[in-house]
């Protein structure tokens, strides 16, 4: 018998019993589903996380010298790790300007310091949690963050601390509905601002605006604002090009190690950290995740296995007439195992396609009520079918192989 | 002792047993039948007469436990299930007292079955299932599925789902017992002239009525044959004078 012949007469077996053949399959259908939608969100991540997160956390191609780490860790920290922590000292303008004139390797480095606050604006208007940014103006060019209107602060405005800010987006339409922002001020802390530039549309990250920011030189009043006086939590150092970045990194290294006077043996006292770091943890978490999947499918595909298997031996037995029928027309065994199998594979194969426009759907609702993003890898689909035709094919050995075996003259017999 | 070339079915002692729970039933105790080609034989005989698996037998749906069974020339006693099969899709035209019809495949569908077990190419298939729904004048209901088709015209549809392959015997079992009478005797005006047109037919069937439609009845009484007789007279035929078939030469 011809597969094609066998997947019609399949076919014509799941539309006579719709609803039988849809809980037969729902196993599939769940299993194939959850591998969908884990690996489309997962691959989503990974995409924004390469794509979007690492560069505008950490900006391409740079080196964050830190006093601690920044990213993600699992867990809260221990005792002695939290001790280790306070004891470090704190980077200071200094330690920027130090760095500075001592490294080799070329590049930009720039300072940066965030809290998050209260801005003002005429009129009494007041915005709650923004992200005052007190930075150096080589900020600007590090993360390559182009203006709308207006220009960012000048070298010579920051170093004196003029008390200038360039604002976001989202800032400027909420103070001063969108326009005529330049030359009017902002005030954090009560301190006055005069505002020189509004930055092009961020977006956001993780569903944090990235335009609700106000950036002004470190050294003018806001360095009040965001840390201890003469702090600074962040220094950058941006290289041109990937292949500069571990050169850069053991410069760095090596120059602060010297600068907090550090015995040969003495552990680092400030973290070193590039996007490429930060992406190592994400590589971890991801990885586990498609780790645990294959346990967590494999239930559900088990489960859908054993009900197929059911579902197959029940049709088996009340088509016992139809077996005599086609042995009596010269059906060989391997012809009756061959189509209860093709048909348990199709059966199930139509579950593994379900699961994936289910799964797609459901990695496509995820994305749109949370920040995080889908996107279909190609081979999971390839994979959703293999799955779903695999498991019915698995399924339908026993009961197809019971079929074949049935005499025909027992089974022409059967009412 | 050659076997006759007009020869299609020749038995030598054949016998079939069965266990069942503890008593052993010998259903068939030694039958010795031979059917020339173009013949229409009538099978007979009370319920546990053994008609029913002599009929298993010929049609090659079991193999005996004891004696020589040589269909067309080619000894069948000691095949196994598959070629068996194969038998049964080239040799064997059944005809169900049910019909037994796949009822989700169209008419058409159904005579194209035997066809596809044959490894048919699906053109051809169509084609030789067409004309033979046509031949026993369904050629208007091909599209029709079993339930849309009266009794006798779902019979006439087993029909041609037998004769698809051109196999060496019709095998009826009980063609009209699901039918009216009208209709029976429109089914059996069909045997009638398939034999007329060259076809060997055997019926297998406890009604002298229908019976009476052969040319030569074989009546079995507890495992053996108890009568064959050739009856003139008989409807359906084309040659009333008519000769057995020379069993041996």
């Amino acid at each position: 018998m011809e597969l094609r012949e066998a997947i019609r007469v399949a076919f014509s077996m799941i539309r006579a019993h719709k609803l039988r053949a849809f809980f037969t399959i729902l196993g599939t259908v769940v299993g194939v589903t959850f591998l969908i939608a884990v690996i489309t969100l997962i691959k989503g991540m990974d995409a924004y996380m390469k794509e979007d997160f690492a560069g505008r956390i950490y900006g391409y191609n740079t080196v964050q010298l830190r006093r601690n780490s920044s990213g993600p860790s699992f867990g809260p920290p221990s005792e002695e790790e939290r001790r280790m922590r306070r004891r470090r000292p704190r980077l200071t303008f200094e330690d920027a300007e130090w760095l500075r004139a001592r490294m080799e390797t070329p590049g930009i480095l720039a300072i940066s310091s965030m809290n998050n606050g209260q801005v003002q604006g005429p009129g009494g208007r007041t915005l709650e949690n923004v992200t005052v940014n007190g930075a150096s103006a080589t900020y600007f060019q590090m993360r390559e963050l182009e203006l709308e209107e207006g220009r960012p602060y000048a070298e010579h405005e920051a170093v004196r601390g003029v008390p200038v800010a360039v604002i976001g987006r989202e800032v400027a339409d909420k103070l001063f509905d969108g326009r005529g922002a330049l030359g009017r001020t902002v005030r954090i802390q009560g301190i006055p601002y005069q505002v020189i530039g509004v930055l092009e549309k961020q977006g956001t990250l993780f569903g944090f605006s990235l335009d609700n920011v106000v950036i002004a030189p470190a050294r003018s009043p806001v360095n009040g604002f965001v840390n201890p006086y003469n702090v600074v939590d962040e220094i950058s150092f941006k290289v041109p090009e990937a292949s500069l970045i571990a050169p850069a990194m053991g410069e760095m290294e090596g120059l602060m190690r010297q600068r907090h006077r550090l015995r040969p043996l003495e552990p680092n006292s400030f973290e070193l950290e590039t996007a490429e770091a930060s992406l190592g943890f994400w590589d971890k978490i991801s990885r586990m995740m498609l780790v645990a999947l294959p346990g967590l499918v494999g239930i559900s595909l088990v489960v859908g296995a054993v009900v197929i298997m059911n579902i197959m031996l029940v049709s088996v037995s009340e088509r016992t007439r139809e077996i005599g029928v086609r042995k009596s027309l010269g059906a060989r065994r391997r012809d009756i195992l061959l189509q209860f199998l093709i048909e348990s594979g199709t059966l199930s194969g139509v579950g593994g396609v379900l699961g994936i426009l289910a799964g797609i759907g459901l990695a496509a609702l995820v994305s749109a009520i949370s920040p995080i993003p889908a996107r279909v890898a190609p081979w999971s689909v390839g994979l959703g079918i293999f799955l779903g035709v695999g498991v019915g094919l698995a399924a339908g050995v026993y009961p197809a192989y019971k079929a074949a075996q049935l005499d025909p003259i027992e089974a022409l017999r059967k009412e | 002792m050659t076997p006759s070339i007009a020869e299609v079915i020749r038995t030598v002692a054949l016998q079939k047993h069965y266990q069942r729970g503890a008593e052993l039933v010998r259903a068939l105790r030694g039958v010795d039948l031979v059917i020339g080609r173009n013949e229409y034989v009538a099978i007979m005989g009370p319920s546990g007469s053994g008609k029913s698996t002599l009929m298993n037998l010929i049609g090659c749906l079991d193999t005996p436990t004891a004696g020589e069974y040589i269909l067309n020339g080619q000894p069948v006693s000691g095949l196994d299930d598959d070629q068996l099969a194969r038998i049964r899709n080239r040799e064997i035209g059944f005809v169900f007292q049910t019909f037994n019809l796949l009822p989700r495949s169209t008419a058409l569908e159904n005579v194209e079955l035997p066809l596809v077990y044959a490894g048919v190419a699906r053109a051809e298939r169509r084609e030789r299932a067409t004309r033979a729904l046509q031949e026993v004048e369904l050629g208007d209901r091909l599209g029709h599925r079993p339930n849309e088709l009266s009794g006798g015209q779902r019979q006439r549809v087993a029909v041609a789902r037998a004769l698809v392959t051109h196999p060496s015997i019709l095998l009826a079992d009980e063609p009209t017992g699901n039918l009216d009478s009208r209709t029976s005797e429109e089914i059996m005006t069909l045997f009638g002239r398939l034999h007329a047109e060259g076809q060997t037919v055997i019926v297998v069937t406890h009604e002298p009525d229908i019976a009476e439609h052969a040319e030569r009845v074989v009546v079995l009484r507890d495992g053996l044959i108890a009568e064959d007789r050739w009856q003139a007279g008989r409807r359906g035929s084309t040659d009333e004078a008519r000769t057995p078939v020379l069993h041996e030469v």
